[in-house]
């Protein structure tokens, strides 16, 4: 049997984080899907795919929460707690980080998206803002990793 | 002209988990398995879905002459990581397929989710490629 690389258990982290966004998720809890010691997975998982997990769970959130506020009409607070943050204060701050306005004008600037035909694991994936590699499509402001703390 | 697509290749990292996987798990047919001795004995594996003519070819990660070790590692790298594109694929009834596949342990990186274009969920084979399988709706929301 060919000896699966370590990369597929960490892989499983990534998934966790884009299908349980919405929960009470925390860096542990992304640890124990990739059977990984806490101590060794942030560093593990930054190696495997750019990022630390922390920074990947939230900027999911922030991506899931932009795409609410534009198709919504739910509140920020509502939307905030819809991804799984907890303070609306951090939640607010991050945002702005990364797409540069509040959450509030980011709404007012972005009309509902129209529906085309393309599936939504697409639309997650090309749509979260970048925080820690390269930027394409938003323009994050530095420090962005401790703004907030993952419940 | 192109008349027809008749396989698609998926890199597996080990071409017995991947047969197990795709047949007994996905309830695809085994369509063709053959070693050839004088090509270092590749081995021409597919898998297909009952009544679909398209091949789904599980295909290892070839080491020389084909790759250098170093290409061969980063493919490996690569679909570890998830980042071994994917497949598509359609179901009657999402959830039910949902229920059964799950039942029978595949790794779902989505349960069934109520989209524009119909019920979407996601799963992974043992390699790390990743799948779509969708209900769509009878009607296509306009672009």
């Amino acid at each position: 049997m060919t000896p699966v690389p370590p990369e597929r258990h960490l892989l499983r982290a990534k998934d966790l984080a884009d299908a349980r966004y919405h929960e009470p998720l925390d860096v542990e809890a992304l640890a124990r899907a990739a059977f990984v010691s806490p101590a060794h997975f942030s560093r593990q998982f930054r190696r495997a795919f750019g990022e630390t997990p922390h920074q990947y769970l939230l900027t999911r959130r922030l991506e899931r929460a932009a795409e609410l506020l534009r198709n919504t009409d739910r509140s920020v607070t509502e939307v905030c707690l819809t991804v799984g943050l907890r303070s609306v204060g951090s939640f607010t701050t991050s945002f702005k980080q990364l797409y540069g306005v509040t959450p509030t004008a980011y709404r007012a600037a972005h009309p509902p998206t129209q529906r085309a035909r393309v599936p939504t694991c697409v639309r997650q994936a090309y749509a979260r803002p970048l925080s820690s590699f390269e930027k394409t499509r938003v323009e994050p402001r530095a420090n962005v990793v401790t703004v907030i703390a993952i419940e | 002209m192109l008349k027809q697509l008749t396989h698609v290749q998926v890199w597996v990292n080990d071409q017995d988990e991947a047969l197990a996987f795709y047949t007994d798990k996905l309830g695809m047919e085994l369509r063709e398995d053959v070693t050839l001795p004088e090509l270092g004995n590749f081995r021409w594996l597919s898998v297909g879905i009952p009544g679909q003519d398209v091949s789904i070819t599980l295909m290892a990660i070839p080491g020389p002459p084909v790759f250098d070790d170093e290409t061969r590692e980063h493919i490996r790298q690569l679909l570890a990581r998830g980042a071994s594109g994917g497949l598509f694929f359609a179901a009657d009834d999402a959830r039910a397929a949902f229920q059964e596949l799950k039942q029978r342990g595949v790794e779902f990186t989505q349960e069934p989710t109520e989209q524009p274009y119909g019920v979407d969920a996601g799963f992974r084979d043992p390699a790390g490629n990743h799948f779509r399988l969708v209900q769509q709706t009878a009607e296509v929301p306009s672009l």
